[in-house]
């Protein structure tokens, strides 16, 4: 397989008296979808957080193309072009669909007066929606009278808008009806399609194998087993993930 | 003022939704029609140049406080020492300008009075976002102390009698002065309000301040550095209060230490009527001018209509926990859609 664009090696983290990554690795490859999977306290948040810039971990290495990184906070990530969209989406619900898309990043004119050029960010807000193909009501209502679905899509047009190599996605179905599940899934492999690669954290086996390239597993703070989807079954997944498969072998 | 705030929330498409969605339009009515009221009831002494100059002055210092009240609630935060640094920058201001000559200071000792108040505003003002974001005290405690060391303080420095040796040009000049018939207490609030309103409707400043208030954690995750902003808020909210101390010794001739101990709660019931949320990110300055102009009218209006005095603290109380119930009525029904 080609150069992996992300890349973990050996990641340990603690806190207090739990060991939640013991020696935790992960590869995403450039262009894919791949699902980070895991039961709970497996470790997969705190992965993605120590990926995402929000953790730093305790030891092990973080390459971007082949390169050690080191990440301090989650805007030394958004540099690199690496986006999160966390579970609880961190939108600021009083502000409009545009101005959550370029929120802390906001373009300004009279360029000491840092006035707000909410011409650029309309049209600019409207591409990105465009582009995924996702429909406002209406674009200056504060997002908090968006629907969950809705919400859920500003927050990724968000991270995809700015990430030009990498997006976490942390379960971003879980609160979601079905039909909205369906528009999320859609919009994740419009942004693969876009060349971006997904990393896509869920507890929902189905939708993983529906929707995700690979299949990395998480058990007990450490990468357990590889999986590409289109040959693997949702046994097999439960099976990795509970402990009946190892394919990499004690650390 | 009006359309600032407007604009704020309107774009390209539904622009007369987005206007008749604006609380700053409905709040401007009533007050209009308030006016209009007292206008219509007494207009020979209500509906005068004399009388409207009146109100304008007597809302000028309170408006100075409201402003930088805003930006606070905006961040989801309350400043309830706005009172007693008002006292506290006064009493600096005044120690200052009397050691400077008293009554006969020139401009420079007047200048570097004012200096010293301001400055003191803005000591406290940063000590109170320091006390919220590096000692993590909840806003209302911060400030709660605050109110009670800057007061206290602030006796000890006169032995608990007010300072009264103003100098006459301060007085004559900004305490009682006009220009083109506009008092310049009038102006210079006005002039802070359009400047600070255009800060938090137009800039990047705003907008990170209303980011804050709507979700902290989220400002901090897109890069917003939430401490120093917050620093900076209270810090303005300081300021304004130093200035309005300025003022108020400017008006009164007199540094009025027993008379701010609910300012704070005028201010809050300013911004709130204004059309603000105490959960944060919502308010603007336009709203607040409005919030501080009703209880104003009202006030005015009664004693004009010859209420007893008591009474007006009733109205007042009574237009401000109509105004968030009318307020949450709509809010519910917008949300429902």
């Amino acid at each position: 397989m080609t150069e992996p664009l992300l890349e973990a090696r050996g990641v340990t983290r603690r806190f207090g008296h739990v060991q939640a990554l013991r020696g935790a690795a992960f590869t995403a490859y450039a262009g894919e979808v791949v699902a980070l999977i895991g039961d709970n306290g497996a470790g997969k948040s705190t992965l993605v957080k120590t990926l995402a810039g929000a953790l730093r971990p305790d030891g092990g290495e973080i390459l971007l193309d082949g390169r050690p990184v080191h990440l301090t906070d989650p805007v030394d990530a958004q540099r690199l072009g690496i986006e999160t969209v966390y579970q609880d989406l961190a939108l600021a619900h009083d502000l409009d669909a545009a101005a959550n898309l370029f929120l802390g990043r906001e373009p300004t004119r009279f360029s000491f007066l840092h006035v707000l050029d909410r011409g650029v960010m309309q049209r600019r807000a409207a591409e990105a929606f465009d582009e995924l193909g996702i429909r406002l009501p209406d674009m200056s209502a504060p997002v908090r009278q968006l629907s969950g679905g809705q919400r859920q899509c500003v927050a990724v047009a968000r991270a995809v808008a700015w990430a030009s190599r990498v997006v976490f996605m942390d379960e971003p179905t879980a609160a979601l009806g079905v039909v909205q599940r369906k528009q999320v899934l859609d919009l994740i492999r419009r942004v693969r399609d876009r060349g971006v690669t997904v990393v896509l954290i869920s507890h929902n086996m189905p939708e993983v194998l529906a929707v995700a390239d690979r299949v990395e597993v998480l058990r007990l703070g450490r990468r357990v087993a590889r999986f590409t989807a289109a040959d693997t079954s949702v046994e097999q997944l439960v099976s990795a993930m509970t402990g009946g498969l190892d394919q990499e072998g004690a650390a | 003022m009006t359309t600032t705030a407007v604009s704020e929330e309107t774009t390209e498409t539904g622009r007369i939704p987005a206007l008749l969605r604006s609380n700053t339009v409905w709040t401007l009515a009533v007050l209009v029609a308030l006016f209009a009221l007292f206008a219509v009831l007494k207009p020979a002494e209500f509906a005068t140049t004399f009388n409207i100059r009146n109100v304008a002055t007597d809302s000028a210092i309170l408006l100075v406080l409201a402003v930088g009240m805003t930006f606070v609630i905006v961040t989801a935060g309350i400043d309830l020492s706005v009172g007693s640094v008002l006292v506290f920058s006064g009493v600096v201001a005044a120690k200052t300008m009397v050691a400077l000559g008293g009554t006969t200071a020139g401009w420079g000792g007047i200048a570097l009075g004012a200096l010293a108040g301001m400055g003191s505003g803005l000591g406290w003002g940063l000590v109170n976002g320091l006390l919220v974001t590096k000692a993590r005290i909840p806003p209302l405690i911060a400030t709660l102390g605050s109110l009670g060391v800057a007061l206290g303080l602030a006796q000890v420095i006169t032995g608990g009698s007010d300072v009264n040796r103003i100098p006459a040009k301060l007085a004559n000049a900004i305490g009682y002065g006009l220009v083109a018939g506009v008092p310049w207490l009038v102006i210079i609030a006005v002039l802070i309000a359009v400047v600070f309103g255009l800060l938090l409707a137009l800039t990047r400043f705003g907008r990170h301040t209303y980011a804050i208030g709507s979700n902290a954690e989220a400002a901090r995750r897109v890069g917003i550095k939430v401490d120093r902003h917050l620093i900076k808020v209270y810090a303005l909210s300081g300021l304004l209060s130093g200035v309005a101390g300025v003022l108020s010794l400017a008006h009164y001739t007199t540094t009025t230490i027993a008379s701010h101990t609910s300012d704070n709660l005028s201010a809050i019931a300013a911004v709130v009527i204004g059309g603000a949320s105490l959960f944060g990110g919502v308010g603007t300055v336009a709203g607040t001018v409005i919030g501080v102009l009703i209880p104003g009218v009202l006030r005015n209006g009664l004693i004009i209509l010859g209420a007893q005095r008591f009474w007006l603290d009733v109205a007042v109380g009574a237009v401000l926990v109509v105004a968030v119930f009318f307020d949450q009525l709509r809010r519910r029904a917008r949300e429902r859609r």
